[in-house]
């Protein structure tokens, strides 16, 4: 039972990650590495400030931090040229340090006393909250990403990730909805960090590490599920591949042999694995008609 | 409406695959004139294109929209008042998006207010009703991904795309050369009717020489980056596509080399 609840709890935390890798991966089709970077920008500017007595104001903090992660990137991919990739890889590396710094030079924070979000709720235990907020929090972002992707920006950013030639030809900005749509993404990112932060009651710099990983692994189990139709299944579908994730996790640290610092090998492999099966059915079929090609000859 | 006043781009400068792609070349567009353009492969027909929607910036020369000076603007920028229709039916339209939310991006060029749901009914009502007036059946598919269209079909949203915010200027860069004749007619069919109804100033690159005499208000020729010849009313109404070639011949002092002119020039 408190397995089931942990994951849950865990799962739709990291929903909120998902969703905003959805965005990057799927809907601009740019696997964004600054992530890494932003996830624990966001774990850390909560804890400091949780740890300084505001766990509200952490939360808003951590997100207008990840939104601003998310369009240095971006200005590097387009305002400086740089590739996509690179782009990330020099924010998340630059993020380091500045996470260090937010953490006043330590790699990890503790809030064992401060007040989290948490513990904030009169009418409610701390141990209800932490079921409670987490649904309320993932329910809330789904519905507002599905909405604001349903606005007329939304839609712009949509098209960028699909023609982008046609987008500069209706008249629309494509930096502009490419530097917006990273800052979203981050946003989001670094909003599930900063929950994580709260929820576990320390923050640990190397948490972040192969997060980007984990946030894939969850769209791709997600779609795996449901298609890939429209984009408002295809968040519902992160945020259920999250979870799923987290429930696949439970399951192997608890039955399998392999130890719990294994898990990240584990989450690669899974997510090598489901970005291969295209490539892997094509070379059977292809070797399926070269079979058929020779027994004819 | 459109004057470029001695354009000249030169690509790779400096390197030996240098060259001069439009080499001081003027050409002057009033309001609601249907302009054709032919030329071999290479004369700059595209590149004229490309410079007029912000491709590259020019290296001399300067180009006016309706007395605005455009020269320097950002591509995006330009499009408020252009639209292009290109060859490949590919280009135009978002394939994993439906007809109306193309549309709909197209229409932000009229109507942009970023945080309201898109496309609102009032606009879907309209594109419904544009889009019938091809009479192709689309405006019952309104909700279906351009991706699952046909050629024809891609294009014809494709031009309403360019024309639901009439634009000062229409690009067609020839938009049937990729579709098969009957729906290649077709589609040359509704450009005629859109640029009457909205009296769209045009410039339309083709290679059929015959549908470039017979189409629009005015022909010109490009070669080598420059105008060759420019006819227009009764010199033109009195052209015919021998008489084209004559012309160019004469012109260039050399027998017309371009295959693909030769095996089109009796369609």
């Amino acid at each position: 039972m408190k397995l089931l609840i942990g994951s849950l709890q865990l799962g739709l935390l990291y929903g909120i990650l998902a969703l905003g890798i959805y965005i990057s991966f799927r809907i601009l089709s740019i696997p964004d590495l600054t992530t890494e970077g932003s996830f624990a920008f966001g774990l850390s500017v909560s804890a400091a400030i949780t740890a300084a007595g505001h766990p509200v104001l952490a939360i808003f903090a951590a997100m207008a931090a990840g939104a601003l992660a998310g369009s240095v990137t971006g200005l590097l991919q387009t305002r400086f040229g740089i590739h996509p990739i690179l782009s990330g890889i020099i924010t998340m590396s630059g993020l380091y340090s500045i996470n260090l710094a937010v953490l006043g030079g330590s790699p990890n924070l503790s809030l064992v006393r401060a007040a989290t979000l948490f513990k904030l709720f009169p009418f409610m235990s701390k141990n209800d909250a932490m079921t409670v907020l987490p649904i309320a929090a993932a329910l809330l972002f789904l519905t507002l990403v599905i909405l604001f992707f349903h606005t007329h920006v939304g839609m712009c950013i949509r098209a960028v990730g699909d023609n982008e030639d046609m987008v500069r030809a209706s008249s629309i900005n494509v930096n502009a909805c490419k530097v917006l749509s990273f800052s979203v993404s981050n946003a989001l990112v670094a909003l599930s960090g900063a929950l994580i932060a709260q929820y576990q009651g320390y923050a640990d710099i190397s948490s972040s590490t192969g997060i980007l990983v984990v946030g894939l692994a969850s769209v791709i189990i997600g779609e795996a599920m449901f298609g890939r139709r429209s984009v408002t299944i295809g968040f519902i579908s992160a945020v259920a591949g999250s979870l799923i994730y987290r429930y696949i996790i439970a399951l192997a640290t608890r039955y399998s042999p392999l130890p719990a610092y294994m898990l990240k090998l584990v989450s690669a492999v899974i997510v090598a694995l489901a970005l291969a099966i295209p490539a892997l059915r094509q070379n059977m079929k292809e070797a399926r008609q070269k079979e058929g090609g020779k027994a004819h000859a | 409406m459109l004057d470029i006043q001695n354009a000249f781009k030169i690509f790779e400068k400096g390197t030996a695959i240098e060259h001069t792609a439009l080499n001081h070349l003027n050409l002057h567009l009033d309001k609601g004139e249907f302009v054709t353009i032919i030329g071999s492969n290479g004369a700059g027909k595209s590149t004229l294109f490309n410079a007029i929607c912000g491709t590259f910036l020019l290296n001399e020369g300067r180009i006016l929209l309706d007395g605005q000076d455009i020269t320097g603007q950002k591509e995006h920028r330009r499009a408020l008042s252009i639209g292009r229709v290109f060859q490949d039916p590919m280009k135009g339209t978002a394939p994993n998006m439906t007809i109306e939310e193309n549309l709909s991006l197209a229409y932000s060029r009229a109507y942009s207010r970023p945080l309201s749901f898109a496309p609102s009914r009032k606009q879907i009502a309209l594109f419904r009703e544009r889009i019938a007036e091809f009479g192709m059946n689309l405006e019952d598919r309104m909700k279906t991904k351009v991706g699952r269209l046909s050629g024809g079909q891609r294009q014809a949203v494709t031009l309403l795309m360019c024309t639901i915010v009439p634009p000062k200027l229409l690009l067609l860069d020839e938009h049937t050369a990729a579709l098969d004749p009957a729906t290649a007619d077709k589609v040359m069919e509704i450009t005629r009717r859109t640029v009457d109804q909205y009296h769209l100033t045009t410039l339309m690159i083709t290679h059929n020489m015959a549908s470039a005499l017979a189409i629009g208000t005015r022909t010109v020729m490009m070669e080598a980056g420059a105008i060759l010849f420019d006819i227009s009313g009764e010199e033109r109404s009195g052209t015919t596509v021998d008489d084209l070639l004559h012309l160019y011949a004469d012109l260039r002092h050399q027998a017309l080399d371009n295959d693909r002119m030769l095996l089109q020039s009796k369609a």
